[in-house]
């Protein structure tokens, strides 16, 4: 490049470099925002969580409610679902895990473990069937009493655990927790 | 390249043979990066560099606006505030793409007047200019549509009253101005088109600068003296130039740095000075603002375009000439494009046989007047069109034109020039002779 | 002698460039009022801004609205930072288009932090969360728009003086009472005079009186229409000062790669003067 007879060319080198590497960052600090600018927007990042008022659901009805784009089913489950969930044992499940972001990811599928309350009257789950992603029927459809998806033929019983058909897991349940009695917050 | 005697590239490993043999693509960007520039360039030399940061810049910023961004009359304006509050660094994406713009059109207008001042355009560097000159149409097409998406006032009336110069045009005029609208008024069809036009015309853009710089690397960079580069070996063209890497990329890279001190902190601390407050109120069909004013760097040409009314004589004469085909309206529209006209010209109507302004005494004087009568111009665009502000815009607009139609070609004859130096090389060392050192230079 | 010319060219052309002379009318007058945020590091007043907000509440909301400022932003870091229960109650006051699945067109629902401010409920009232921005206070001189480089683009101000600039007369015109105002462009404003002092009561006692409330209120509407204001002026000040630093390494890297080619010009010149 030039040549350096009276220049320190240590000097010069360390110049070089240091030009080179404050370019380096300013450039790094530039790219930063362009890519940042592509994670979810303060609008979007608003909406992870929302508060869905239960009040007005009866006993042994279900409401839908769209959350972070996909559909949530909150059941007021009746004796009759509760019973029957909790009657059936963990050995006849296909899938043994709970699938509850509100419990350690090995707690087992019981009843408990996937009802909001201790009573288990109310149940909070993913509306989209584990096999392909398809919104399953729900108010007692299926061989299970539960949900039945109708896109594949997955059956899952009263507390949405699968137990027939190709879906290879129990519908997940979201982080969900009582606001107070009469809300529910998702995530 | 350039013609200049020049060490070229030589593939030194054999992945680099290979390559070469396939795509000559490293040889390419090694003859570019590497090719004998004038050693005497001086700081007017630099803006190049900044045009293609700016270039790049609106590219980059504009396609992760357009991500965020929605071209429809209902949802444009709110779209842009959404950018501005909830997209992370949204508000920073949107002044920078904005200033940007303004960055742009600064930068054009001082690379433009160095090469009417140096005499940049002469032979053989005429497509070169002409190319340059096309540039600038494709950048001012676009930064005019760019400003109608974000649908505000100024938007939407400056589209209006723009779109409605197509109109003046005898004959097709109106038919014309339908096409171009999509309708018979601005509106969303018009939104949409203009978005997608905003967004295709850069790269069309880049393509131009692509071969600008073609051109120029075939006839080799001007430089203030007006001398050519001697090209009679390479131990002569050695001793006019320098490498452009690294001499002249880092002088560039200096000076961009330099501007963009000054860029950021006017998109940090005054992003709003250049635009205009009616812009943040949302269109509206049935309200026009109290004064319509396109953005700074239109508004000589908004100028120029304003001040041929009707009682103009000029006017009336080219009125009666074409039996009344040639309007004011129509005048005015044909006034600004010529404007621009004439200035692509400018190759054929310089008649001076010197190319560079340094040496041509008389013309440094009449040059002074254009740069003076091109910021008046501006402030003229920019006031209402009424006395006295009209007929300052009417003396300015007839200085423009004289000075390219009559000053110009007549100067080449009766201007003595003054001594100029006979290589590069002799420039050089004149500058540096026994003067103390200048920074950086 | 470019770089002088390029030097004036610049500072006239920076000068010169405001379009926006005739922004909002050439015939109010507008007062030059201090507010914390201006300057390279000013800031928002939290305090103001919830000072401000309240004043909104209470007075402006019933007719203007800020249909693009979401509720919850009232809570963002740099703003009023309110607490997010208490913003959780506070947007429950306002009604916004229930869009719910069972919803009839023209059904409303209490709006949750999520959703915007409604728009203004008289058609008439202009959205003001960019009026802050849509308007300019100060002009000139004579369309050089060195006003503007000193004091800024005045929308904040501008709102402040159209508050405070009631002078009391009013008038008829074509079935619409006008109310004479020093600020506003044509003199005479349809708005009735919001403000008249002491209009708002403030817990911690702050001061109330008109011009207490008008620069609250302009301090909140400057929020509104700029929330990012604090985050823009820290990264223009990063951005700044990392450029120096760069072009000071640059500086120093240009003149040492220059360095031997002028050092020979500079031997060849004196060779050139000897022989002379």
């Amino acid at each position: 490049m030039s040549h350096a007879e009276d220049y320190d060319s240590d000097r010069r080198d360390f110049l070089y470099y240091a030009t080179a590497g404050v370019g380096t960052v300013l450039t790094g600090a530039a790219v930063w925002p362009l890519i940042d600018q592509m994670n979810p927007s303060a609008d979007v990042k608003a909406l992870s969580s929302i508060r869905v008022p239960i009040d007005g659901v009866e006993a042994g009805t279900q409401i839908t409610v769209k959350w972070r784009g996909k559909p949530v089913f909150i059941r007021r489950r009746d004796q009759e679902d509760i019973e029957r969930a909790r009657k059936t044992k963990i050995e006849d499940l296909v899938d043994p895990l709970a699938r509850n972001a509100n419990l350690p990811p090995d707690a087992p599928a019981t009843d408990e473990n996937r009802t909001l309350d201790e009573k288990g009257e109310w149940l909070v789950e993913m509306g989209v069937c584990t096999h392909l992603g398809c919104v399953p029927l729900g108010n007692k459809a299926g061989d299970f009493g539960g949900w039945f998806c109708p896109c594949h033929g997955s059956h899952y019983d009263s507390a949405g655990r699968i137990r027939k058909g190709p879906a290879p897991q129990n519908l997940p349940i979201p982080v969900a927790t009582f606001v107070d009695e009469n809300t529910i917050k998702l995530g | 390249m350039s013609g200049i005697p020049h060490d070229h590239y030589e593939p030194k490993t054999s992945f680099e043979r290979w390559l070469d043999q396939r795509l000559p693509i490293v040889r390419l960007i090694y003859d570019t990066i590497m090719i004998p520039t004038p050693k005497n360039l001086n700081w007017m030399w630099i803006w190049g560099i900044v045009l293609v940061f700016c270039l790049a810049l609106q590219i980059v910023t504009g396609i992760v606006l357009a991500m965020h961004y929605t071209p429809h009359i209902d949802l444009a304006f709110a779209s842009v505030e959404h950018i501005m509050r909830d997209v992370n660094a949204g508000h920073m994406l949107r002044y920078l793409h904005a200033n940007g713009a303004s960055l742009f059109f600064f930068a054009v207008y001082v690379h433009i007047f160095r090469g009417l001042y140096y005499g940049s355009y002469k032979s053989p560097r005429e497509v070169t200019w002409i190319i340059g000159m096309l540039i600038y149409l494709a950048m001012m097409a676009t930064a005019f549509m760019g400003y109608v998406l974000p649908w505000g006032q100024m938007s939407f009336w400056g589209a209006t009253v723009i779109t409605g110069l197509f109109g003046a045009i005898p004959w097709v005029g109106e038919a014309l101005q339908t096409w171009l609208l999509g309708g018979p008024a601005v509106d969303n069809p018009t939104l949409n088109r203009f978005f997608s036009l905003h967004y295709l015309l850069p790269f069309v853009i880049a393509a131009l600068v692509a071969l600008h710089i073609w051109a120029f690397h075939t006839t080799g960079n001007s430089n203030p003296a007006g001398v050519e580069v001697r090209r009679g070996s390479k131990e002569e063209a050695e001793r006019d130039t320098l490498p452009f890497w690294p001499y002249f990329v880092i002088k560039d890279l200096f000076a961009l740095a330099v501007v963009l001190v000054v860029f950021f902190a006017i998109v940090g601390f005054m992003p709003n000075y250049l635009g205009h407050p009616d812009n943040y109120t949302e269109a509206n069909p049935l309200v026009t603002p109290a004064h319509i004013v396109p953005e700074w760097y239109f508004l000589p040409f908004y100028a120029i375009l304003r001040a041929f009314t009707a009682d103009v004589w000029v006017v009336q004469l080219a009125s009666w000439i074409t039996g009344g085909i040639v309007n004011a309206k129509f005048f005015g529209v044909l006034a600004m494009f010529g404007s621009i006209i004439v200035m692509l010209l400018v190759p054929w109507l310089d008649t001076s046989r010197v190319r560079s302004g340094r040496y041509r005494p008389m013309f440094k004087w009449w040059f002074a007047l254009l740069v003076l009568d091109f910021i008046v111009l501006m402030w003229a665009g920019a006031m209402p069109a009424e006395p006295p502000y009209s007929t300052i815009a009417l003396i300015g607009a007839a200085y423009w034109f004289a000075y390219f139609l009559v000053v110009l070609p007549l100067l080449g004859v009766i201007e003595k020039p003054l001594p100029q130096p006979s290589t590069i090389e002799e420039d050089f060392i004149a500058h540096y002779g026994g003067a103390n050192d200048t920074p950086a230079e | 002698m470019m770089i002088r010319k390029l030097t004036a060219t610049a500072l006239t052309t920076l000068a010169l460039t405001t379009g926006s002379v005739f922004a909002s009318g050439a015939g109010g007058h507008t007062e030059d009022v201090a507010f914390s945020f201006e300057g390279p590091f000013g800031t928002y007043d939290k305090l103001q801004l919830q000072r401000g907000l309240k004043i909104y509440t209470e007075v402006c909301s019933s007719c203007h609205g800020l249909k693009y400022v979401p509720i919850r932003t009232l809570s963002d870091p740099g703003g009023p930072e309110l607490p997010e229960d208490w913003v959780r109650a506070y947007a429950a006051q306002f009604e916004v288009p229930d869009d719910s699945e069972d919803a009839e067109p023209g059904d409303t629902r209490p709006a949750k932090p999520s959703d915007h401010f409604p728009e203004s409920a008289d058609p008439n009232a202009p959205d003001l969360s960019l009026m802050a921005k849509a308007r300019a206070g100060f002009h000139g001189p004579e369309g050089t728009g060195i006003n503007q480089l000193i004091k800024g683009i005045g929308g904040p101000e501008h709102i402040y003086s159209i508050l405070t600039g009631f002078t009391g007369e009013e008038k008829e015109e074509a079935g619409t009472t006008f109310y004479e105002n020093k600020a506003f462009s044509t003199g005479w404003i349809s708005m009735p005079p919001p403000l008249s002092g002491e209009d708002v009561e403030f817990d911690d006692g702050a001061p109330n009186d008109l011009h207490s409330e008008a620069k609250d209120v302009a301090a909140f509407l400057m929020w509104a229409a700029e929330p990012k204001m604090m985050a823009r002026k820290k990264a223009g000040f990063v951005a700044v000062i990392m450029l120096i630093i760069f072009s000071s390494l640059l500086y120093l890297t240009n003149k040492t790669l220059w360095m031997p080619v002028k050092k020979q010009a500079k031997e060849a010149a004196k060779k050139a003067a000897r022989k002379a």
